[in-house]
């Protein structure tokens, strides 16, 4: 039962990158390779905002603000993602729009990289603890059944995140242009919907959702390091396609899965496995459905 | 009017010759004892990431599947191969060293090919992205699962110290790493220059297509991937040869992509650009490696990237198209020989069309055949068109 | 042996429930040039993919010659005898013409030769590459694209593409070749010379062909039979004279 609530939890993690591989693909049509080090940069951003320097010069302006200061983190967080999602956008996948996918795809492994490099040139290879502020509340009527505060809080902001998300997408003008984009570009142009717009806000959403992600990371393992991003990243992206890529639900089944998954192998003798366990997982469902769970099947014309 | 045509194109000639003058000049050093064990070992590195990377870009540039799971068959090769040259050292004593070599190279490269064939059946199935991200899972679940066994050495890694050539006293593992690159420049441009990599590029250029001309896909397919992973697990052999242990990290994914970045830098479907871009990576590995340690090692990285995306955006981006045609290589030499640039409207067909070429590949400069005699009639742009097309 | 080469027995697919076809029976008689008309998405290329394996018929069989071909891969039936061209071209773009029809001469028997033999270059490798190549350039004269083999395919103009796309599937060495739309896109003066070299194929070769065809001037001047398709069902069949004056047909194409 415990496990199950932890798989939970780290599936609605998962889910929560996965939702922004999954939205770049069906709206941009590409793997955003890099998406996992946006977690890592949102994760850098926290530790950053909480670190001693930090809080003793907001403290210097003011004592009584300190208290915010893990507000403060977590919006500094989703909006430098935000913003640098917008920005590998515009600079490195932009200028390939209409070249060959491959391309894209590479791009985005050098941004990754590229990312991660810059994490590493600035903040040091070793892992770097976030600041003891960053610490939720005991609850004690959750905490006595075993389950831990970050996993609950986890689970439930995941949950709001994700029918928040489904409403912005089935219930705003902006919503209904990203699915018209995603179901034919070429016919959401020819109705007015700006693309490029569409394809910025997709990234925006997809970047924030990954800072969230980050934050939920940090209270579960409250290290930073420039390799963070990469292992929840490829997990989340396998995910994505357990899902069916392009999907938005089916995102969030295998993300949960994924991650009910991982806690269950961690838990049994097993455990040395787990990562193999998953990927063969990904093999199996593919080979069985090439599209993911939920994936369309496309039919190429002939 | 006519002429006759006697064309010798000798481009993949040129390949073998840079691997056999770099021998040479390895042995060369050797000789006049100039060799540094360092130096050794770099020319070691350089031997077996020419082999990873002309045979990733078998895969990628000629059947046209992503692969990101290539350290995964250099992983099976350096484990498997690496136990096999420990336990036959024990057999048949110290002094067969190269007999040791060979056999495990062999054992090593077979096993990694049966990796291949099981990695190649999901590539009968599944496209693109998908097939991207099963060989990237591939490549994650053999190092998991060498990991934890304990014949293998586990966490701590295999341990082949006992493999080790010294580099003071002996310092021949690049002779033979470099007569492996060989061995596969010569299969592999040959079955590249033959029907079956016509049947190659046709299902990489047009599946639907291919299958429509009764091509076997499955037989291809299957083909690519069993020959380049056993030359994967052959580099992953020679590798398990110059370090100790064999560690699981080494082979993480980072890694596949850095044989890709080999691959994509040096040009898909062009060998001389993956042996060069293996020869350069390398050489500024090895000199990063050097002068930078600690957390500047990572300036290494970031380096990489850059000049990944710059590349890439650079020979891909629809907007840089007319940029691209100006100062193209081709180009350049055109302007270097000529001392100007060439009159686009004389340029002859032949002439690949990078925009329109999906992976910018220039597949057919390449497969060009060696000893063509032609009559062709004689066309003012036959003579000059056919230079600028190289 | 019978007069037939291909024949087809109620053939039909459902995709989801949508009938793309149902009880189609086309019947083709060795040597015959069989035109398959209908106005847009009545089905025709569907039954193009149908009789090349590309779909998989949910309902009835076909034959060619005699021999049942029903689920059969789409290598398997090209080996059979059966080569198709594509309404929207699909040539190997990054290769060379010569290269192309190279391709359709693979699985010819004449030019066996295994990858180990071609991996060391063995000098049956030389003796099949050189015959390859004559053969090719052989198939490319009579498509007057002899002087482009060096060219790529991808810069060819459209008409002389949809031209390499008969050569190449020629190359195959069919019983029955499938022409998916030839003409489309060209000037009646090329048509003009299409017409001629399919009649010119059609004997030379000995080869049974069926096309789909808008251009009716075209179908008219080289079918001697048709098939009209609409909704998916066979509306007339017969003579093409005769099929083209049925008041049916001109309906299906006019509209009421």
């Amino acid at each position: 039962m415990i496990t199950l609530i932890d798989g939970l939890s780290l599936g609605s993690i998962y889910a929560l990158i996965a939702l922004g591989y999954t939205m770049v693909y069906g709206i941009a049509k590409m793997l955003n390779f890099a998406h996992g080090d946006i977690i890592m940069v949102g994760a850098y951003a926290i530790m950053v905002t909480l670190s001693q320097e930090v809080t003793k010069a907001i403290a210097s302006i003011n004592p009584g603000l300190v208290v915010y200061s893990p507000l403060l983190a977590i919006v500094l967080s989703v909006v430098i993602c935000t913003i640098l999602g917008i920005l590998v956008e515009k600079l490195a996948y932009k200028p390939l729009r209409g070249a060959s996918p491959l391309a894209v795809l590479i791009t985005a492994i050098g941004v990754s990289y590229f990312l991660q490099g810059l994490a590493q040139l600035v903040f040091g290879s070793q892992p770097k603890p976030v600041g003891s502020a960053w610490k939720l509340p005991a609850i004690e009527a959750i905490n006595k059944l075993g389950i831990t505060t970050a996993a609950a809080v986890t689970l439930v902001c995941g949950i709001i995140i994700m029918i928040a998300l489904t409403l912005f997408i089935n219930c705003t003008r902006t919503g209904s242009a990203m699915l018209a984009v995603s179901e034919d570009r070429g016919a959401a142009i020819l109705m007015g919907v700006n693309v490029n717009k569409i394809i910025s806000i997709t990234f925006a959403i997809g970047s924030a959702l990954a800072a969230f992600a980050g934050m939920f990371y940090l209270f579960q393992i409250p290290n930073t390091e420039p390799t963070l991003g990469a292992m929840p990243g490829i997990t989340a992206f396998t995910a994505a396609v357990i899902g069916g890529i392009g999907s938005i639900p089916g995102a969030m089944i295998g993300g949960v899965l994924l991650g009910v998954i991982e806690k269950f192998c961690l838990a049994s003798p097993l455990a040395p496995y787990t990562v193999a366990i998953k990927f063969s997982l990904l093999i199996l469902i593919l080979l069985v459905k090439p599209t993911g769970l939920l994936g369309k099947v496309v039919r190429e014309k002939v | 009017m006519g002429k006759l045509n006697i064309k010798i194109k000798p481009k993949h000639l040129v390949n073998y010759t840079i691997v056999l003058v770099m021998l040479l000049v390895g042995v060369v050093m050797l000789e006049t004892g100039n060799l540094r064990p360092s130096i050794a070992q770099l020319f070691t590195q350089i031997g077996y990431s020419i082999i990873l990377a002309v045979s990733l870009n078998f895969v990628v540039g000629f059947l046209g599947e992503l692969s990101l799971g290539h350290a995964g068959f250099m992983c099976v090769g350096a484990y498997i191969g690496g136990l096999s040259a420990v336990l036959l050292k024990e057999v048949l004593g110290a002094s067969a060293k190269l007999p040791v070599l060979i056999i495990a190279m062999l054992i090593g490269g077979f096993s990694a090919a049966i990796f291949g064939f099981v990695i190649g059946l999901p590539s009968l199935r599944l496209k693109g992205d998908y097939l991207a991200i099963v060989t990237l899972a591939f490549g994650e679940i053999v190092r998991n699962v060498f990991m934890n066994q304990k014949i293998f050495g586990g966490a701590r890694g295999l341990t082949t110290g006992s493999l080790t050539y010294d580099t003071r006293r002996a310092p021949t593992l690049f002779i033979v790493t470099f007569i492996v690159a060989l061995v596969m420049l010569i299969i592999i441009q040959n079955i590249v220059r033959s029907k079956h990599g016509r049947a190659i590029t046709a299902i990489r250029d047009n599946e639907i297509a291919a299958k429509a001309m009764g091509i076997n896909i499955t037989f291809y397919k299957l083909f690519v991937f069993i020959v380049a992973a056993f030359f994967a697990g052959c580099a992953g052999v020679i590798y398990a040869h110059t370090t100790t242990p064999v560690l699981y990290t080494f082979f993480s994914y980072n890694y596949s992509i850095e044989i890709l970045v080999m691959v994509v830098l040096g040009g898909m479907g062009s060998i001389t650009g993956s042996i060069f871009s293996a020869m350069f990576i390398t050489i500024v590995n090895f000199m990063l490696q050097s002068q930078l340690s600690g957390d500047l090692a990572s300036l290494r990285n970031l380096i990489y990237a850059i000049i990944l995306i710059v590349v890439v955006v650079f020979s891909n981006a629809p907007a840089l198209k007319s940029f691209r045609e100006k100062y193209s290589l081709g180009a350049l030499f055109a302007k270097l020989f000529r001392g100007k640039l060439s009159d686009p409207s004389k340029r002859k067909d032949d002439e690949a069309k990078w925009d329109r070429v999906p992976t910018k590949i220039k597949m057919d400069a390449l497969l060009s055949t060696d000893l063509n005699v032609d009559y062709t009639p004689a066309r003012p742009e036959d003579v000059s068109g056919g230079k600028e097309g190289k | 042996m019978s007069d037939i080469m291909l024949k087809t027995e109620n053939l039909g697919i459902t995709f989801g429930g949508l009938k793309a076809a149902q009880d189609v029976n086309i019947c083709i008689r060795k040597k015959q040039l069989y035109g398959l008309i209908g106005p847009n998405g009545a089905g025709k290329t569907t039954i193009f993919n149908l009789l090349t394996g590309v779909y998989k018929p949910t309902a009835g069989k076909f034959y060619l010659d005699g021999e049942e071909l029903t689920g059969k891969t789409q290598e398997a039936i090209n080996r059979k005898g059966i080569a198709r061209t594509f309404q929207n071209i699909r040539l190997f773009n990054n290769m060379t013409v010569v290269r192309n029809v190279m391709v359709g001469l693979h699985n010819n028997p004449e030019f066996k030769c295994n990858p180990f033999v071609s991996a060391f270059r063995l000098p049956r490798h030389f003796k099949v590459e050189k015959a390859m190549r004559e053969r090719a350039k052989e198939l490319l004269r009579i498509f007057g694209l002899e002087d482009e083999r060096n060219s790529l395919a991808c810069n060819l103009p459209y008409g002389k593409q949809r031209k390499l796309e008969i050569a190449r599937a020629l190359a195959t060495n069919p019983k029955l070749l499938l022409l998916d739309e030839p003409a489309a896109g060209m000037n009646p003066q090329e048509t003009e010379e299409l017409m001629d070299t399919i009649r010119f194929i059609n004997k030379e070769f000995d080869l049974t062909i069926l096309l789909i065809e808008h251009d009716m001037k075209l179908v008219g001047g080289i079918c001697e039979e048709l098939t009209v398709l609409n909704f998916g069902k066979v509306l007339a069949e017969g003579e093409t004279k005769e099929v083209l004056n049925n008041p049916e047909v001109i309906k299906a194409y006019i509209g009421d």
